[in-house]
């Protein structure tokens, strides 16, 4: 090669150069001293930008990867601010209740005027649907009129909820149309005087509504009805309802983030080596992240507005809530559009963190040799020692911090379970060897890299930990409620409370004739009261009056014919009262009723509890001993055993009680209403649940879809070197299942910790259900099988032989 | 434009003076020197193993040398922050790895003017210079196309156009052939080492084939993590 | 290489002057090494007598070879049979190069300093090589190509044998 040639060659092109780059030139001052390192003065936002560009370059694959981010990301948050609505929605349904409120405990007592109206309430139920009743009847031309109604109705008429209207159109309706006595309905209650959409309640215009057993008030709300008070178990359930459905939908939304994130570190790499620092690559990743975590803020804002036109849909333990109630509070949808791309932002850098990326590409951090225990059972441990001070003494002080201490207790206690899971999994794979192809390439897989596998099942763990947790506490909510009310349902199992009428047939003769009943026990209640002898003040008891076998309810009588009374005995009753009521005692019945005096042969004998539970000292008078008819005050108390077959028996004993007293009240004493309610909630949970683990199933179907592209290179290999597709496959699945199978593991051992705790700290009795727990578990694992099951064809995809070349 | 084009005297661009670089117990440089003059291309070669891509990384300032230090125009690049090195690689270093190095998400055009997005330059004015690389580079009908669609000769020679876009002083090429056959590698290296000193950007070209250090103006050899000169007169 | 099969492979386009042949012969293939006038009449006249060759006509004139040759058809059977025929591979079992490495060895010399004498040489050649690579046609690309490899091949046995001088200097030195 000559010397002198090149150079020519080598100077024409110079020429060529500078005319063609000249203003590039400029711009690289290329003087040998002048040292590069100062970029020129442009905002650091232009990284964030790039990175923002990069979310949305790189064709299908990249579109992909940014659009999975955003639909997980919006399914997170579009949960997200449907739990912060919910305290809204409630607020909404409360302050209707209040501006439709007719109750007046404290209030001074009106005087009737062109102004007031007597209202009384007649709520009733309807196939285990309550039914809100009231009967109004206006005192003058001025009388206020309740919310959502246009005018009060007359007499004859009634004005009816959306849902009433539907229901009394239907062929149901025949079943409760009885009880609103036959009236017109002359219009429709809006949403402003509904608690709900599909709230069954009636205003029924009354010309005969007495005072006396009416409340007088002269507007609707502000009566400052109690705030319903949930009570501490209920609190601590739906804190923990919270908890158990939004830590997996936040451990979701972090893996949403990651979506993609092996390609992004060696993109990551490939700018690193053109000349991008650390923080350029971070700042790059920051806005590639924000962009996913944006564009997830739109989807889940779309979601949630679509998914809010169901929700009037939807019934839940007799709750329903109007489409514009669910309205997030503006300071929560502000802290959400915030924490998300902030979140998605923590997480992107955190897993930054974990690798270093160089320009040469990306090398996983050094790991720890050992992954150490202790300061993996620190946040379990945490989480215990805010449960624990509470165990048993939640009742007594229902302080509001409680229910923080109480969720962050139990927040704690299930990212525990996250923490402690790659530990498990290392120690539990650590000490498998040997066995067939498949096994031992998933074995070594996962020996290699338990931290993305358990990342993968962290989500099941903490659902399923957490469900068991909530369905303990659900399960332990049931047996107190069933068990505390104490009725014998084998003896009635409806309670009718009712004022008789003079002339009118007695309430039980009624109900035997109604269809359904089985028998009917009727007395009626008065109060006796006498001066004690000794103190000379006033002493009081129950005197019932009924046929023999109506009194045996209340007194294991023995012998008895009409004209016998009888002294009944509790275990513990007044000592005072027990001196004063005597044979012989006269007493007065009822408020300044006529005196009676005690028979000389009254015989005292054991009180006996009622259908209801409830047991005391009582006077039990067969009606030829008094005369009933002079007597005021009188309560009509009626025990019905209904038919076990007709599911509609009360629903006509209602009618026939509504018919005979209007005011009167119809009690269920089966507990299987309160048992049917919680059945409701546990399967809404259930539903929950589900969908927050098909969420979590997208994440770790996206999840293992990316590892397989990662081990595309080696799938390929072990193709090529004739390994059976049956292998890999098998491979595929115990990379899965194994994890899983140690998660679920942790899972129940913290979900059990975490309801045994619960039920401690609700003063529950401890007891588990194990049929919750396989449910559970059960469910957790159907789901991974369904995402393997669905991530198989892809791998059979990669190991067609010409998959092979796709790389 | 300042000095003219003088392969075989002026001060070194770029020396590196005794680099030793362990990985674990394994030294992959013992004591390695060598000195870059500008526009000239030299070629590091060795057999494999012999450590000649981590000097080309410590030269580069991506590896840190354990001992020894590396000089770029007086300075010690070896003990410059990351974010120096990082600038350095952004407006004086070009890169041309054997592959892997385009950014799969981005098209060949974006490729090539991501060193210039990074220094700030305005989109299509960045676009405008490297569709002109591409040009230079007999690539032009690849611009809109991603790595994964382009062939591996045509994808070396986008990243070529990638390493000059910014007018760097050195080019750092890593076996840029070593996925080409025979006749691709040829035109990467004619394309190479014609830009390379058009634009007077010396060259630093680790490679183990002779018939590619044939378009080298001078080799260095690495044997044993230690380097041998071959200087010679021309 | 053999000329005379080469002039017969010429020849096979038409006649053609002794003068012709060896200007066509250098260009195609004489590179660094043109033919000597001698050796092209010493070969046609060689072909001439085993009668692979004939005289196509004596041209009048004062030059001092006016003949024309011509190719005959136990000329182009001959051109075929060489063509068809495999090349012997050369395979420089005695080479000057291993015996200077081998006395260096016996010698006590430095034989790596000699090897990397020789290396410098090898990549010299090739750039120059190279260079006219770039800047020739195809036909020099492609000759320029065969002496590239065949040097390459050199290079890497220098390398090998670099590798191997401990090893050698046991042998030959025990």
């Amino acid at each position: 090669m000559s010397e002198k040639h090149t150079d020519r060659a080598d100077m024409t092109a110079r020429r060529d150069d500078v005319a063609r780059d000249g203003g590039r030139r400029r711009e690289f001052p290329e003087s040998a001293d002048a040292m590069p390192g100062k970029r020129r003065g442009v905002s650091r936002g232009a990284d964030l930008v790039l990175g923002a560009r990069l979310a949305f370059a790189g064709g299908r694959d990249g579109w992909t990867r940014t659009v999975l981010t955003a639909v997980g990301v919006g399914i997170g948050v579009a949960l997200l601010l449907l739990a912060a609505a919910v305290p809204g929605a409630l607020q909404a349904r409360h302050d209707r209740g209040d501006a439709r409120d007719d109750t007046r405990f404290s209030a001074p007592p009106l005087h009737a005027g062109p102004g007031t109206v007597l209202v009384a309430q007649v709520d009733t139920s309807f196939r285990g649907t309550p039914v809100r009743g009231r009967l109004v009847r206006a005192e003058g031309p001025k009388a206020p009129v309740p919310p959502g109604v246009a005018a009060l109705p007359l007499p004859g008429e009634v004005v009816v909820s959306p849902a009433l209207r539907d229901l009394l159109g239907s062929p149901d309706g025949r079943l409760l149309a009885p009880r609103l006595g036959g009236a017109r309905v002359s219009g429709t209650i809006g949403d402003a005087g509904l608690a709900g959409p599909n709230e069954l309640a009636y205003y029924l215009g009354s010309g005969t509504l007495p005072a006396g057993r009416a409340t007088r008030i002269d507007a609707f709300g502000g009566g400052g009805s109690p705030s319903s008070e949930y009570g501490p178990v209920l609190d601590v359930l739906i804190v923990i309802i919270f908890v158990v459905l939004l830590l997996p939908i936040a451990i979701f939304l972090g893996a949403a983030v990651r979506f993609g994130g092996e390609r992004r570190d060696r993109r990551l790499a490939a700018l690193r080596l053109v000349g991008a620092d650390r923080r350029m690559t971070r700042r790059i990743a920051a806005g590639e992240a924000a962009v996913g975590a944006v564009l997830g803020l739109a989807v889940g804002g779309a979601l949630f507005l679509a998914g809010r036109r169901l929700v009037p849909l939807v019934t839940l333990w007799n709750l329903s809530v109007f489409a514009g109630d669910v309205r997030p509070a503006l300071p929560l949808v502000v802290v959400i559009m915030l924490a998300v791309p902030a979140l998605a932002v923590v997480v992107s850098l955190a897993t930054l963190r974990g690798v270093a990326v160089e320009p040469l590409g990306v090398t996983r951090r050094a790991v720890a040799p050992r992954r150490r225990l202790w300061w993996r059972l620190v946040l379990p441990g945490a989480g215990l020692a805010l449960l624990l001070p509470l165990l048993g003494g939640l009742r007594q002080d229902g302080a509001a911090r409680i229910d923080y201490q109480v969720a962050a207790g139990a927040v704690l206690l299930l990212v525990g379970a996250v923490t402690l899971l790659p530990w498990l999994i290392e120690l539990v794979v650590g000490r498998i060897h040997g066995g067939p192809v498949g096994w031992q390439l998933a074995i070594r897989r996962l020996q290699l890299d338990s931290a993305t596998s358990a990342r993968l099942v962290n989500g099941i763990a903490v659902a399923v930990a957490g469900t068991i947790g909530l369905q303990m506490l659900f399960a332990g909510a049931q047996d107190l409620s069933t068990s505390a009310t104490g009725h014998d349902v084998s003896r009635a199992q409806v309670m009718v409370h009712a004022r008789p009428s003079s002339g009118a047939a007695p309430m039980a003769g009624l109900l035997r004739t109604t269809p359904g009943v089985a028998g009917a026990a009727g007395t009626l209640q008065a109060q006796a009261t006498t001066k004690s002898p000794s103190a000379g003040e006033p002493v009081y008891t129950d005197l019932r009056i009924g046929d023999c076998a109506s009194l045996a309810e209340f007194g294991t009588l023995g012998r008895c014919a009409d004209g016998d009374v009888f002294l009944t005995r509790a275990g513990d009753g007044d000592a005072a009262a027990r001196d004063a009521f005597r044979p012989g005692t006269r007493v007065s019945v009822g408020d300044g009723g006529p005196r009676w005096a005690l028979p000389r042969g009254t015989r005292t004998v054991a009180a006996r509890e009622d259908a209801s539970g409830s047991i005391g000292d009582a006077i039990l008078v067969t009606p030829g001993a008094i005369d009933a008819a002079g007597l005021p005050d009188l309560t009509s108390v009626t025990f019905v055993r209904l038919d076990p077959k007709d599911t509609d028996a009360v629903e006509r004993v209602r009618n026939t009680v509504a018919r005979a007293d209007p005011l009167a009240s119809v009690s269920t004493l089966s507990a299987t209403e309160e048992a049917t309610r919680f059945t409701g909630i546990r399967r809404g949970l259930y539903a929950g649940i589900v969908v927050t683990l098909l969420l979590i199933s997208a994440s770790m179907l996206v999840g293992i879809l990316e590892q397989l592209r990662e081990q595309r290179r080696l799938l390929a290999m072990l193709v090529a070197v004739g390994t059976r597709r049956g292998s890999l496959t098998w491979s595929v699945i115990w990379q899965t299942v194994i994890p899983v199978l140690i998660g679920l593991v942790l899972a129940v051992v913290f979900g059990l910790g975490l309801g045994l705790v619960l039920l401690r700290v609700v003063s529950m009795p401890l007891s588990v259900d194990w049929t919750v727990v396989g449910l559970s578990a059960g469910i957790g694992a159907a789901v991974v099988l369904l995402v393997t099951g669905l991530s198989l064809p892809a791998l059979w995809r990669l190991t067609r032989p010409d998959g092979l070349r796709a790389e | 434009m300042t000095a003219p084009h003088t392969p075989a005297g002026g001060t070194p661009l770029l020396v590196g003076e005794g680099l030793c670089k362990a990985f674990g117990p394994t030294a992959a440089l013992d004591g390695a020197s060598v000195a870059i003059r500008a526009g000239e291309v030299v070629a590091i070669m060795g057999p494999s193993g012999s450590g000649k891509s981590t000097l080309l990384h410590c030269l580069a300032g991506i590896t840190r040398p354990d001992s020894g230090r590396v000089l770029y125009q007086g300075q010690e690049v070896s003990a410059m922050s990351d974010s120096e090195r990082s600038a350095l690689r952004r407006t004086r270093f070009g890169f041309v790895f054997q592959f892997g190095q385009l950014v799969p998400e981005l098209t060949c055009l974006e490729n090539v003017a991501l060193p210039l997005r990074l220094e700030r330059v305005r989109r299509r004015e960045a676009e405008r210079r490297a569709a002109e690389w591409l040009e230079r580079l007999e690539v032009t009908d690849v611009a809109g196309k991603r790595p994964g669609e382009i062939s591996g000769g045509q994808g070396q020679r986008v990243a070529v156009a990638r390493a000059l876009v910014t007018g760097p002083q050195v080019v750092f090429a890593d076996e840029p052939t070593g996925a080409l056959d025979s006749l691709n590698g040829e035109r990467v290296m004619r394309l190479l080492t014609q830009a390379a000193r058009e634009t007077r950007a010396a060259v630093a070209l680790v490679t183990h084939e002779a018939r590619v250090a044939g378009y080298s103006d001078r080799e260095v050899v690495v044997r044993d993590g230690r380097t041998r000169h071959m200087e010679h007169t021309r | 290489m053999s000329v005379g099969q080469a002039f017969l492979g010429l020849l096979e386009s038409g006649p053609r002057h002794g003068y012709d042949l060896k200007k066509t012969y250098d260009d195609r293939f004489g590179h660094a090494r043109p033919l000597h006038y001698g050796q092209v009449y010493a070969t046609l006249s060689r072909l001439l007598k085993d009668g692979l060759v004939e005289l196509d006509g004596v041209e009048p004139g004062g030059g001092p070879e006016r003949k024309r040759y011509a190719v005959t058809s136990a000329g182009v059977t001959d051109v075929e049979k060489w063509l068809g025929s495999a090349e012997k591979p050369e395979p420089y079992l005695q080479n000057t190069l291993y015996t200077k490495v081998v006395l260096a060895v016996l010698t006590g010399r430095p034989a790596a300093g000699l090897l990397d004498v020789q290396r410098a040489e090898h990549l010299r050649l090739m750039r120059e090589l190279t260079q006219r690579k770039i800047t020739g046609d195809l036909a020099e690309q492609l000759i320029c190509d065969h002496a590239l490899f065949h040097l390459e091949a050199d290079l890497r046995w220098l390398e090998l044998t670099a590798a191997r001088l401990d090893d050698l200097a046991k042998v030959v030195r025990p």
